[in-house]
């Protein structure tokens, strides 16, 4: 059994497929879409217009590189507050044509950066989470590497949020927790254990609502059997949450938030 | 940064000085040593006009009409989600410092004779965090609110995340947004008013989803720490970076309320949102 870090690393190993190739393996007629309509086009967001199973729907994904270059283009996947806008925006386009909305999620967390302040990193995360809350179409999230902290949770305000297997979840990274509680970076393993960021103490703590699996030679290598996993959960979970009215979507969504937390 | 700037007295309020009898402490302002108590109620340095932070009570009193204020929820208390080692004893440490259940004090009052729900966040109990007793005593207040149509003013000040509730935090981030939404579409008011500091998890959450944002002069506000910008871009960040005057700039917050006024300005926003509408 590999620890917390190791999972760690393989989520953010640089050769997993990024948020383009689940969106080209799983759909078809894919359509990107740019742009807030309002600063600028932040390519650390993907997002348009595709279908599933000859179904519409509109995906957005937080999207890494896999070489530098690329990289550079999408910022390692660290997404400014136009991201988040533009992320925004066509979720409100995906409710005003009634189609469901598939995010996926690979972030370090949200850009910290002069900028980003300047632009409010933290009013655009909170527009998100404020709006997300109501869209009245079907939401399902899939954290499919990194899903870090509210950069990560403005996509992710879903009916359902689901997890590959090596991928993780968390409030901070190890290497930011080990140094704000140990004053130092080299303690990140230990910290990886502690804070319950695997897909399966997230399950446990039914933050996640499944795991999908990957095959066991790494998912860079074969990604297709996790292609096709994703697909059918996306086409089961649809099936079921389109039954819903909107109103009745809604009210189950503020129940799954509503209920976290512990207290006495 | 230093803050000369006059107050007026405001002669409705008529509450007496809260401050610790008989400490000295050095101003941030100015770093000259203060007799705690010449700080007076609204504890502003008499020297440099720099804000010291206030207790969650201590605002309370200068915000609200005189023993108006009742309080919701104020056993609630923590667990320890996820069997974090020594969460508890740090709890307990908190709470015997500030006389506190939790980071927060939630409940109604009168300002100016109107009611609303309050809550108060308040630094001295581990740097306000965000967990999951502040996300219930949020939620239960917003939605008290709903059900007697409300509005709410919540003073914010808050180091982000709890880190020993972790991913459990995270959540109460989304917790919290979801029932600001649901008062918003009562039609209902939501005030933010955020004071020092304000970073990291509740600037990405509620501190920014009022219908309007008050912010007091000279308080941090920011989603990311500075150092961590700092160390990223390797290059020198302006002295009012991250302020409130910052923010104002950027167009993120509504007014910078002084201190001496917070009473008079939200009795004013209050009176515009209460009288009838055109129909009547
Ligand atoms: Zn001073």
């Amino acid at each position: 059994m590999s620890s917390a870090y190791d999972k760690v690393k393989i989520a953010r190993n640089i050769k997993r497929p990024t948020s383009l190739d689940f969106i080209n393996n799983i759909f078809d007629d894919f359509i990107e879409f740019a742009g807030d309509r309002s600063f600028r086009d932040d390519k650390a967001i993907i997002g348009g217009i595709a279908t599933i199973d000859k179904k519409p729907v509109t995906v957005i994904g937080i999207q890494k590189g896999q070489n530098l270059e690329d990289n550079i283009k999408t910022n390692f996947g660290q997404v400014h507050p136009e991201g988040y806008r533009k992320a925004l925006r066509l979720m409100k386009q995906g409710e005003k044509f009634n189609r469901p909305i598939i995010c996926f999620i690979n972030t370090a967390g949200a850009f910290c950066g002069k900028e980003a302040e300047e632009r409010g990193q933290g009013e655009a995360i909170a527009k998100n989470l404020l709006e997300m809350s109501t869209l009245k179409v079907p939401i399902i999230s899939i954290i499919t590497g990194e899903g870090g902290s509210g950069g990560a949770l403005a996509l992710a305000v879903a009916d359902n949020v689901v997890i590959l297997e090596n991928a993780v979840y968390s409030v901070l990274s190890p290497e930011g927790f080990s140094s704000i509680l140990w004053k130092s970076n080299d303690k990140a393993s230990d910290a990886a254990t502690l804070m319950k960021l695997t897909a399966s103490d997230l399950l446990d703590l039914k933050i996640v609502d499944k795991i999908i699996a990957e095959p066991s030679n790494g998912l860079e290598n074969n990604a297709d059997l996790t292609y096709d996993l994703i697909k059918v959960y996306i086409l089961k979970t649809l099936y079921t949450l389109c039954k819903l009215d909107s109103e009745q979507l809604i009210c189950n969504r503020y129940d799954r938030f509503r209920n976290f937390g512990m207290y006495t | 940064m230093l803050n000369k700037k006059k107050y007026i007295q405001i002669p409705s309020q008529k509450y007496e000085a809260n401050a610790p009898v008989g400490t000295f402490d050095k101003c941030s302002g100015c770093n000259k040593i203060i007799y705690q108590k010449s700080l007076g109620k609204y504890k502003i340095c008499p020297k440099c006009g720099q804000l010291s932070r206030l207790t969650a009570f201590e605002r309370i009193k200068l915000v609200c009409d005189k023993d108006s204020f009742v309080e919701f929820n104020e056993n609630l208390n923590s667990v320890n989600p996820i069997n974090f080692p020594g969460y508890e004893n740090k709890i307990k440490k908190a709470q015997q410092q500030t006389n506190l259940t939790s980071a927060i004090v939630t409940g109604t009052c009168n300002i100016h004779y109107k009611k609303v729900c309050i809550g108060v966040m308040d630094s001295h109990f581990m740097m306000g965090s965000l967990g999951s007793v502040v996300g219930e005593k949020i939620t239960r207040l917003f939605e008290y609110a709903i059900k007697y149509k409300l509005p709410v003013v919540l003073f914010t000040c808050s180091g982000g995340a709890r880190m020993q509730e972790t991913i459990i935090s995270l959540m109460q981030m989304a917790k919290v947004s979801a029932v600001i939404k649901r008062h918003s579409d009562h039609g209902l008011l939501y005030i933010s008013f955020i004071t020092d500091p304000t970073t990291g998890g509740v600037t990405a959450s509620f501190a920014m989803q009022g219908d309007i944002i008050l912010a007091e002069p000279n308080a941090l506000i920011g989603f990311a720490g500075r150092r961590v910008i700092e160390q990223t871009l390797k290059e020198n960040l302006p002295d009012n970076f991250q302020t409130s005057e910052f923010l104002l700039e950027c167009g993120f917050v509504d007014k910078i309320v002084p201190r001496r006024e917070i009473y008079e300005t939200l009795s004013n926003i209050l009176k515009i949102h209460l009288v009838g509408d055109y129909n009547e």
